[in-house]
């Protein structure tokens, strides 16, 4: 990718509502970091840099979710200034794990926890970037993949699509050869119905995954849930096992709803 | 009559997270300083109630991409004390070896890609980098290994999945650590040049009566357990923290200001560590430390950096020497249950002391939890600072002064995405 002055591209890199973790992702690409930095030049990113160049940026990384009134408006103008706008992390692509707030009554809460609640700006709800504003790609996780990272970077900056598996954990395990923990250990795990990308690591340390990385396309909770109830899960069990990171985003959500309602089948 | 001049910075750089900066003064007498933390609060303490306490490692995680290991050790630390968990020693000996992961790796962060240019006059490290290439693939390097060791222990670098109360879902066999050998001794010696390479610095002259606090040990520097004592003569176990030290909301920041009760501000972090446990560390890093010129107490808090390096050398050979004694527990986790109660712990992360409570109900339940960051800690000190500092300096072009109130705060490693969780927590007992 070539600006159209012919100039390396413009990359810019904002945060929201989030941990850091994945804007730090990149600068966790050790051994590509100073490669990456010289194949760009970086127009926002106050992490690395106090370096700014003006607007228009060819590629935005957006980390965090939306939460406060300020964010819902400045995401606009972050979407105005980026040719590419890639919404990177669990919180830019459902709301993260703050978006746990969105199934409770914030009012009660603040006011529970503050000694002058009225100072916090805080919206109801923590939402994804594409609630907000058209987002070009997603990228999963929490936190991302390097590697993923990596290749959407280069993919971009190439003129290639990226090479982002939309299926479920289970192939990250088999690729890692796991022994599947639901099958052979029955461990609760929702990793049939969460994308993969983080190489199936959870199930790799004896545990069943969390989800991290969100729902896969087409993924049927509804059987995986029904898998759960038949290991004994109760409804409170299910709704915090689907309520973590991705909480928000269908249908992890759906199925959380609908075990905080009694809604199992058998 | 001096003319009244103000720092603004509303996006400060090479910080974990985003804050702001705002000093006004006239001659030496600085009239206002405040260092806002605009970043959005996340409700961490809110979310967590009613959640269960096999999901805190998990969860706590998530509140800093940079220390998520310092979170997930503070919390299961205070759930194995609510629910009276012994662990085994090797599983107390792997965490302090996966937290000197997490601190290689921070340290080796904030030294090379966040703090050395202010010393070397450039912007940022890719500046530093076309003029000091192999300096700054060093510290790239000896960053990778605390990288490589904590993926070593829990998956990943960012959120590792392998802690948990009791110990781990699963331990590293012994090959596996062994892996690790070769690279740690590298590190180990690179993390030797950076002492050297950042006692080469030049320091301004500032040194401040700070009140120093840390974690620390009868036996060993100080990290996942101890008491928690300071320069001022404070001694205490952790469950008396919150009667020691208090908390205050104010105006201009999304972040609480602590202090020790009747006294005022402290310094958490490296700093203190080092001043408070420094016959904890072995001869050789002490014997370093003595080479880079940098000893017990240091008052500057620029020197930060050295110290950072220091303490990065004893974490590399600390994991060296863990992964030698190493043998691996006949189970990875204890066998418990839960019970009604409260677990408090304190743990040494990168940048400081932090703090985590719980209270349980008889299932392991959350009914209520209470973070308290080192940063969170550190902001009213950090204030102090650059009150001090602009007293002093006031000689200084305004871009001049600027740049040093810049580096100042970035003397502390702030974190400032933990700073901003915090706000959430129940406040103002005085």
């Amino acid at each position: 990718m070539k600006s159209e002055n012919g100039q390396k591209p413009r990359i810019a890199i904002f945060k929201l509502a989030s941990c850091d973790g994945c804007q730090l992702t990149l600068l966790d690409a050790e051994e590509e970091l100073l490669s990456v930095l010289g194949a760009v030049d970086i127009g926002w990113f106050p992490e690395a840099t106090p370096q700014v160049l003006k607007p228009p940026y060819d590629i935005g990384l957006v980390e965090g979710s939306i939460t406060t009134h300020h964010d819902a408006e400045y995401i606009h103008q972050v979407r105005r200034q980026c040719d590419i706008l890639i919404a990177i992390g669990a919180c830019a692509t459902s709301g993260g794990i703050q978006a746990l707030r969105n199934f409770q009554d914030l009012g009660s809460t603040l006011r529970k926890v503050y000694a002058t609640p009225a100072s916090i700006s805080a919206l109801k709800m923590s939402t994804p970037v594409s609630d907000h504003v058209p987002v070009d790609f997603e990228l999963r996780g929490c936190p991302i993949s390097k590697a993923q990272l990596l290749d959407v970077l280069s993919a971009i900056l190439t003129g290639r699509a990226p090479n982002i598996p939309t299926g479920s954990v289970c192939n990250d395990c088999k690729r890692r050869g796991n022994t599947c923990v639901l099958v052979a250990r029955g461990i609760p795990c929702i990793g049939p119905a969460t994308q993969a990308g983080c190489g199936g690591i959870c199930p790799a340390w004896g545990r069943g995954c969390y989800g991290c990385f969100g729902p896969m396309e087409s993924a049927n909770t509804a059987s995986l849930r029904d898998r759960l109830v038949g290991l004994g899960q109760s409804s409170a069990e299910i709704t915090r096992t689907f309520r973590r990171f991705n909480a928000w985003t269908w249908p992890f959500r759906e199925i959380s709803e609908k075990a905080e309602r009694g809604e199992i089948t058998k | 009559m001096s003319q009244t001049r103000t720092i603004k910075l509303d996006t400060l750089a090479r910080l974990e997270g985003e804050g702001s900066l705002y000093v006004r003064f006239s001659g030496s007498h600085v009239s206002d300083v405040k260092l806002r933390i605009p970043e959005p609060p996340r409700l961490f303490e809110g979310i967590l109630e009613g959640r269960s306490y096999d999901e805190l490692p998990d969860i706590v995680a998530r509140i800093c991409g940079i220390c998520p290991i310092a979170h997930q050790m503070a919390s299961v630390h205070a759930v194995e004390q609510a629910f009276n968990v012994a662990i085994h020693p090797s599983v107390r000996a792997l965490r302090r070896l996966f937290y000197c992961g997490e601190w290689i790796e921070s340290h080796a962060l904030h030294i090379y890609l966040l703090h050395a240019p202010d010393y070397l006059g450039y912007a940022d490290v890719i500046g530093l980098a076309r003029d000091h290439k192999p300096r700054v693939e060093a510290g790239l390097k000896l960053k990778k290994t605390g990288n490589d060791l904590m993926a070593v222990m829990g998956g990943r670098e960012i959120h590792p999945v392998s802690a948990c109360a009791g110990g781990f879902y699963r331990v590293p066999t012994v090959a596996e650590l062994r892996k690790m050998r070769e690279p740690l001794q590298e590190a180990r010696d690179l993390a030797v040049e950076t002492v050297r390479f950042v006692a080469g610095f030049e320091f301004p002259d500032f040194e401040q009566n700070y009140e120093f606090v840390a974690l620390s040990h009868p036996d060993e520097y100080a990290i996942n357990e101890g008491r928690v004592i300071s320069s001022g003569g404070l001694d205490i176990a952790v469950e008396a923290y919150l009667d020691h030290f208090v908390e205050r909301q104010v105006a201009h920041s999304h972040a609480l200001h602590s202090a020790i009760r009747g006294r005022g501000s402290y310094l958490v972090g490296p700093l203190a560590r080092f001043n408070l446990n420094f016959g904890r560390l072995p001869g050789s890093v002490r014997e370093l430390a003595n080479e880079a010129g940098v000893m017990p107490p240091c008052r500057n808090p620029f020197k930060g950096i050295v110290v950072r390096a220091i303490e990065t050398v004893f974490a590399c050979e600390e994991s060296l020497r863990i992964i030698d004694e190493y043998e691996p527990p006949q189970a990875p986790c204890a066998d418990f249950k839960p019970q009604a109660g409260v677990g408090q712990a304190c743990t040494e992360a990168p940048r400081g002391l932090l703090f985590h409570r719980y209270e349980f109900d008889d299932s392991g339940t959350i009914l209520s939890a209470r973070i308290i960051p080192p940063t969170a800690q550190c902001l009213k000190r950090m204030e102090e600072d650059l009150y001090f500092l602009v007293g002093q300096m006031a000689s200084l072009t305004t871009p001049e002064l600027t740049h040093r109130c810049e580096q100042a705060i970035r003397n502390y490693d702030p974190c400032i995405s933990c700073a901003t969780h915090f706000l959430d927590v129940t406040v103002e007992r005085d």
